[in-house]
């Protein structure tokens, strides 16, 4: 029997009647007595309630839905602003002298800290170009993303509170540093809900090179108080793709098949003698496991990608390179995945930020680029957002010959649904230090994000310990500057 | 959609119930949920985000602030409708006047604006909180009260408990709950047929005496205590600390009274002449997350840890949100920020670090005992007398001759390395190279990330023969970082290829081959090195695994090294001659390059000078005239030449060996733990905001929150202080949060149902009374966990059936009212264990270092400093209780996570229970699950039995009870359909029956025991295999 044959007898299957993507009853339960959102319409059958497909709990309106999913490039490690998005040419002119002290004093840094007199500009280390019709002002060392100036919005005045990389991350996802919170991924889930039943609506991918590779905690892509249900799940590019996806050594499809079949009929049996609604939805979760074994592998297989495709990101997949990556992320796309988040972890340049940024550019600037255009040409750009960062920049002060970690100013950028293209917002200070034009905190960046999904950043939330949490914790303003 | 509907059916559902049973509105349960949720915000207790009319804006959290005159009107007038501006405004149609706002994200529905119009009609009484109210002293608690309570909430519905639950759910539900292991099917039988009118009380003292009820109890504790075998930080780091999980078993199995535990836990380290076991408690305060990432501030951790400890010591013992009176005043509980800080500065004596710089490496994190295990001394002592024998035999050897002949061939400098004064140097990238008077090489300017030093001597023929051996000195300089030798910010280089060649006028350059390099010193930490570290063979290996690879030095900055090869064939240079020495370095990590060097050749046997590896101190001796010594320096000298002497040679690698045998029985044996020591405290001040550089608050003393039952103190309070007031009979909230989370562990759902908040914002109970009179019996037994566990569990509440009623399914659809028992998950663990108890293949010892079951490899690729990969436990640590599974916080083994066990990042009282697919292929692929269910089936195939009869036997030992015909023919058509399938492809079944380490039984047909497999995997996937009942 070939998956596709089995595919389709699956779906005959009498208990597939109660529907799909199931929350367990008790976590719903939870989920639904703490709920934050206002109730709507009176249960229609009640016993059925426990198989239902997940839909979130946040009454979207879909005129004010712009976008449908999120891809995360996450540049992990902290870029540096000066070599990548943001050009300051007063700070090549500084190169080697002291560092204004009008600029650093009293602020908050992380390896040069005890170092405050002997502080010294870095010019940059590269030089910058304009690109496109807008003329957007961007690295030489990431010309693919200059190819698409005219699609992407960059903003250059980003701000953080967290210094280092662990809790920079943990404010990034979860808007706050303190652990136990949901990433945005799983509030994303929560409110929303996934198009998918045969993935994780929430998929993380990585990769490595170009720099020291600071640790990545799960952390990030936890769903913290929010049931398990809605954390992030890593895809993996070396093994099964999916944890446990693929049958035990000795056990094909078909015999998996039949077990499965037999654990269906033993559960229904329950299910008529205890009556419990938990036991339906694990019957219809059994049958979602079966369809991941079945569709991972479709998933993985890039044999249906046309060369040209294959030629445009650089790879033939299956290295666990970043533009492999930025592969399988359209791919997540297509199949109706709410969140993709792609760690590249090698922007850590403490030292030797001129060679190493340009080694790390290029692993990440092909695939990027090729990423917006493959997503543009198969017109699924304006329903995606996807974003370009780190968890924070670097200071235009030499740490050696590289740059410490900063988080007054830095960059990022977006493309995608109802983000003007073409076009940057913010600045920062002639040095690059500060963010002195229209800063952007991440909190505004989650409440911009949520927007555009037509969520409400201050409506989407959870009762937890005795406090209504969201994402934006008590911040968070929406840039509307940004969007079209 | 769905979802939406059906939190408004539960929030009627439970007020309907409610109001049915008590028609007076009570303040504290009804009123107070609804203003605290709606209107606190801007009218509570935070005065900075107060709003609305009197001269301090408007306060709904106290009677005098909602009765107050707001200028000739009131929000509330006691029951006048009326004149209360309160109801004026939530009803009100005028947008810029209603409450609240528009903009404002709650809203009140028309059920609430009822009940707080009919408090206000009834009088608007205040009440306190219900539970920082004093415990209830006045109720009845003689006969089958627990029973007589639960009935009270029933009878008005006209409904009863339901009936008592059949033997085998009884059991299998009492083993569950106790132990966290299903009963066997002779453990049923015994049950069935016991005779004895107390054969229920029998049972449950028996379980109680099992060391496993320690291990189940222990499963919940350590998500409170966020027990974790790694730091949780950053790299997420390894550390030691399982001696206290170890403790906290042993302390429920010997039902250490709960206010002991308490003391032992916060305070153990500083009550009187602390014991052993004492001091491995006060580990508790050591089990929060910490950091070694390098640029972490100390004070902002210290910061973070401060305020993890308030917040996991208030959920554990006080059921509060404390935690969030961090940043300001509590928005809905009466605590203050200062109450907060206040609480913080009981833990400003324990001994901390902010940053644990070097723990990555060196695994130090913070005070620390050794435990040893009770076979450690009685292993050790024929060892320790060996090793003083040896010592005696070692000092007694007389060495006198060998010792002068030693001193004497040290005390002339050796001159066999003869340094070369170069012709030229260059250097890529516009790096700068500068020739000094002792020939070192000193490199500035540029270019420093990676280069390539090209070097050119003519040899001094005058003094040297055929040269054999060239060396390159690595030297300190003040110029350069760390003062070097290398350029890298830490003063590290990595040369990755030394090559050498002969240039003659007329002759093709020829390249001279190395051999033998050694160096004095080597970095040894290897990350991915393919060399196990940085080498100095590395720098002669023609790049031939990669170029990045190389000699280097970390972390021996600012002193000299050298690094000395070998001419695989002695040169003789000519006169028209230069040798030509390239010093590649091409470290992928930039900058790791050389700033101070020399090159030096010989024409003697290659080795690095003998005095170099001579302590100064000793040289300083060596270097005395003989008569110029004392007696005291003799001896040095000699103590020093038997160190190396080759005569003992044979000796010392005994007393070696001897050494290391005592060391690893040592480290074997025992287990290092993190203990609290305590010194004197930091400063603690109120930080504006929470936020850590902010100096300017006030400096507060230990105190407990300050609206909460306390005696006047004199002096600093300490820990020990905090633990007693914590346990000191008139604390409203620690006997009721305790017994509230023992309730939920027996019947699934606590009586209040918010098990980390039974403040404001939490549930009122939905038997308060049943809660207080548990509790106030919990302080009367003297904290006695056991005996209220056997109470609890003599009821007959416990005992009834858990299956749905239909008379119960709209007044009670969540089981409040406990008319029935409940079905739930088994938590993580016990789903392991369970399938390894079910298999045989469980190991029942008890304690012990964390283990590690399979897992798929590569799931901790992603952490760093240093990198690391999981080795699997073998032999019997492979298939111990899921409570000691090596808890990693950042990559906790998937089959735990997916089935909901937390990281213990933070404290957790109440885990989710999801149902995934994600779990459900745990169940089906997880190698673990897939050997259980093998070794199953095979202690099932050693029977005789026919197919029928078997399956039967493997349905009833799994599941405890009996099978059904339906049952046995489905699982019967499975088996037939698997043994066809194995029978066509016999290979296959081998590799099934060969999944986990344990191999298949040798004397069974492969293709009948994977047919038989497929029938236990079956089993161990049913919702009823991991359904408690």
């Amino acid at each position: 029997m070939t998956p596709e044959s089995l595919a389709r007898q699956s779906q005959r299957r009498t208990f597939l009647r109660h529907g799909s993507y199931g929350i367990g009853a008790a976590a719903l339960h939870s989920l639904l007595a703490t709920g934050g959102v206002p109730a709507a319409e009176p249960v229609e059958n009640k016993s059925d309630r426990a198989s239902q497909h997940w839909e979130g709990v946040y009454p979207v309106i879909p005129e004010q839905q712009r976008i449908k999913r999120v891809i995360h490039l996450c540049m992990a490690g902290g870029p540096s602003h000066l070599e990548t998005l943001d050009h300051k040419p007063k700070l090549a002119e500084m190169d080697g002298q002291p560092m204004p002290k009008s600029y650093t004093e009293g602020k908050q840094i992380a390896q040069l800290q005890g170092q405050a007199d002997r502080l010294k500009c870095l010019g940059p280390q590269h030089e910058f170009k304009k690109f496109g019709e807008s003329g957007l002002e961007i690295s030489s060392v990431l010309p693919e993303i200059g190819g698409i100036a005219d699609d992407i919005c960059v903003i250059r005045s980003m701000q953080t509170d967290q210094i280092n990389h662990d809790p920079a991350h943990t404010l990034m996802n979860t808007g706050t540093s303190i652990p136990g919170r949901p990433s945005m991924g799983s509030w994303l889930l929560y409110g929303l809900g996934c198009e998918t039943d045969n993935l994780p609506g929430y998929v993380v991918l990585t990769s490595v090179g170009g720099g020291q590779s600071q640790p990545i905690a799960a952390r990030q892509w936890h769903s913290g108080f929010l049931p398990s249900r809605f954390q992030g799940v890593e895809f993996r590019s070396q093994g099964d793709p999916v944890l446990y996806v693929k049958s035990p050594n000795g056990v094909n499809l078909d015999n998996q098949r039949q077990v499965i079949d037999a654990v269906q009929q033993l559960n229904q049996l329950g299910d008529a003698r205890f009556q419990d609604p938990e036991i339906r939805t694990r019957i219809a979760q059994y049958e979602l496991a079966f369809k991941m074994q079945m569709s991972a592998p479709d998933l993985m297989d890039l044999s249906d990608e046309s060369q040209e495709t294959l030629d445009l990101y650089g790879t033939k997949g299956g290295d666990g390179s970043f533009a492999a990556n930025c592969l399988l992320a359209r791919r997540l796309a297509e199949r109706g995945v709410r969140f993709i988040q792609l760690y590249h972890r090698g922007w850590d340049h403490h030292g030797g930020i001129k060679q190493g940024a340009e080694v790390t550019a290029k692993l990440v600037d092909r695939g990027t680029a090729a990423l917006v255009k493959d997503l543009k040409q198969r017109g699924m750009l304006e329903d995606t957002l996807v974003i370009w960062g780190g968890e924070f920049g670097r200071t235009p002060m030499a740490q050696g010959s590289g740059r410490d970690h900063h988080i007054m100013g830095f960059s990022c950028w977006m493309a995608g649904g109802g983000i003007r293209p073409g076009f940057s917002w913010g600045a920062t200070d002639e040095l690059g230090y500060e963010a002195v034009e229209n800063p952007v905190h991440v909190h505004d960046l989650h409440a911009t994000m949520l927007h555009l999904f037509g969520v409400d950043h201050e409506r989407l939330t959870y009762r937890f310990q005795g406090r209504d949490f969201r994402l934006t914790d008590v911040h968070g303003r929406v840039v509307n500057e940004i969007l079209t | 959609m769905i979802a939406r509907a059906l939190f408004l059916f539960v929030s009627l559902s439970l007020t309907t119930v409610v109001m049915a049973v008590e028609p007076n509105i009570d303040y504290s349960r009804d009123i107070k949920p609804i203003l605290a949720d709606k209107c606190y915000s801007c009218h509570g207790p935070d005065a900075a985000r107060r709003e609305g009319g009197g001269e301090h804006g408007l306060r709904l959290d106290t009677e005098e602030g909602a009765l107050a005159d707001l200028g000739g009107y009131h929000a509330i007038v006691r029951g006048d409708i009326e004149k209360s501006e309160l109801l004026s405004r939530i009803t009100s149609d005028e947008p810029d006047v209603v409450m609240p706002p528009h903009d404002h994200p709650k809203s009140l529905d028309t059920d609430e604006i009822d009940i707080l119009r009919q408090w206000v009609e009834q009088g608007a009484q205040w009440s306190v909180h219900w539970s920082f109210r004093p415990i209830d002293k006045t109720i009845d608690r003689e006969g089958a009260w627990i029973d007589r309570l639960i009935r009270e909430k029933l009878q008005p519905l006209n409904i009863d408990l339901s009936r008592e639950a059949n033997d085998s759910v009884l059991l299998r539900r009492l083993h569950f709950d106790l132990l966290g292991l299903p009963p066997t099917s002779s453990q049923l039988e015994a049950f069935q047929s016991a005779e004895s009118e107390n054969r229920w009380e029998q049972t449950v003292d028996q379980l109680l005496e099992s060391p496993h009820f320690g291990e189940r109890m222990a499963i919940y504790w350590l998500d409170l205590v966020r027990y974790a075998d790694t730091v949780g930080y950053h790299g997420d780091q390894d550390v030691s600390i399982s001696p206290y999980r170890d403790y906290v078993i042993d302390a429920f199995n010997r039902n250490l009274p709960f206010d002991q535990f308490t003391r032992e836990q916060l305070a153990g380290d500083l009550l009187p002449d602390a014991t052993e076991r004492q001091r491995i408690a006060s580990g508790y305060n050591r089990l929060g997350m910490m950091s070694a990432e390098g640029g972490a501030q100390p004070k902002e951790y210290l910061t973070k840890y401060a305020s993890d400890r308030v917040r996991t010591a208030s959920t554990v013992w006080l059921g509060t949100t404390l935690g969030c009176a961090e940043c300001h005043d509590h928005k809905f509980d009466p605590f203050t920020q200062q109450d907060f800080y206040q609480f913080a500065s009981y833990f400003a004596d324990i001994k901390e670090r902010g940053l644990y710089s070097g723990a990555n490496r060196d695994g130090r994190w913070g005070p620390s005992m050794d435990v040893p295990d009770a076979e450690l001394e009685a292993l050790l002592a024929p060892l320790v007398e060996k090793q003083k024998e040896l010592a005696i035999q070692f000092e007694s050897t007389p060495i006198q001759g060998a010792v002068t002949e030693w001193i004497n061939r040290l005390s002339k400098p050796s001159a066999s390395w003869t340094p070369l004064h170069p012709n030229s140097v260059e250097a890529l990238n516009g790096t700068k190279l500068e020739v000094k008077d002792d020939h070192s090489i000193v490199a500035s300017g540029p270019g420093s990330e990676s280069n390539t030093y090209r070097v050119t001597f003519s040899l001094p023929a005058e003094a040297i023969g055929p040269v054999t051996g060239i060396r390159v000195e690595a030297l300190p300089d003040d110029s350069l970082p760390a003062k070097g030798p290398g350029r890298a910010g830490n003063g590290n280089f990595v040369i990755s290829e030394v090559r050498t060649a002969l240039v003659t006028d007329d002759q093709e350059p020829a390249s001279l081959e190395l051999i033998d390099a050694k160096a004095s010193f080597e970095q040894a930490d290897g990350n991915q090195n393919p060399y196990k570290g940085w080498k100095a063979i590395a720098a002669i290996d023609n790049d031939v695994k990669g170029k990045k690879w190389g000699w280097a030095v970390m972390p021996n900055f600012g002193v000299s090294h050298s690094w000395i090869a070998s001419f695989k064939s002695p040169q003789t240079i000519p006169d028209n001659g230069e040798l030509v020495v390239t010093i590649e370095q091409n470290h992928d990590n930039p900058g790791h390059t050389l700033g101070r060097f020399r090159i030096s050749v010989t024409d003697k046997s290659v080795d690095f000078d003998p005095r170099r590896s001579v302590p100064p101190a000793i040289i300083a001796l060596i270097d005395k005239a003989d008569a110029d010594r004392s007696e005291e320096e003799n001896n040095l000298l000699a103590a020093h030449y038997r160190g190396i002497a080759p005569e003992l040679e044979a000796l010392r690698s005994q007393i070696a060996a001897l050494d290391k045998q005592i060391a690893d029985v040592k480290a074997q044996h025992t287990r290092t733990t993190l203990v609290t020591v305590s010194v004197e405290p930091r400063e603690m001040r109120v930080l504006p905001r929470g936020n850590w550089m902010d100096n300017s608050g006030p400096i507060v003393q230990p105190a407990p929150p300050h609206f909460l039952p306390q005696k006047p103190f004199e002096g600093r309070q300490t820990r020990l202080d905090l633990a007693n007031w914590i346990v000191a009979k008139d604390n409203p909230l620690t006997a009721r949060v305790f017994v509230n989370r023992l309730w939920k562990l027996l019947f699934g759902t606590g009586l209040s149902k918010v098990l980390d908040d039974i403040g404001s914002q939490g549930e009122y109970p939905s038997h308060p009374k049943l809660l207080d009179a548990l509790a106030l019996e919990f302080i009367e037994s003297g904290w006695d966990v056991k005996h209220m566990v056997r109470l609890i569990l003599s009821s007959r509440a416990y005992r009834q059936s858990s299956a749905p009623r239909s008379e119960l399914a709209d007044v009670d659809p969540y089981n409040r009212l406990l008319a029935r028992q409940s079905r739930f998950r088994l938590d993580a663990e016990m789903v392991r264990d369970n399938a390894l108890s079910v298999s045989g293949l469980l190991v029942r010892d008890l304690g012990g270092r964390s283990v590690k079951p399979y897992q798929p490899a590569g799931l901790l690729r992603h952490l760093n400093f240093p990198a690391r990969t999981y080795n699997a436990d073998s032999g019997e640590n492979q298939y111990r209780r899921g409570v000691y599974t090596h808890w990693q916080r950042q990559f906790l083994h998937p089959a735990m996570k997916l089935f909901d066990a937390p990281a213990r990042e933070e404290c957790t009282a109440e885990r989710p229970r999801s149902n995934t697919p994600l779990a459900a292929l745990v169940m089906l692929n997880d190698p673990s699950y897939v050997e259980a269910a093998r070794v199953y089936a095979e202690g099932l195939l050693q029977e005789e039995l026919n197919e029928e009869q078997r399956i039967r036997r493997m349905i009833e030992q799994a599941l405890t009870r009996e099978a059904t015909n339906e049952e046995t023919t489905i699982l019967s058509r499975l088996r037939q359909q698997q043994f066809d399938y194995y029978t066509a492809s016999p290979e296959e079944a081998k590799h099934l029956i060969k999944i986990g380490d344990l191999p298949p039984a040798p004397d069974l047909d492969p293709v009948e025991l994977a047919s038989y497999v497929a029938v236990t995997r079956a089993i161990f996937n049913l919702h009823e295999f991991i359904t408690r009942n």
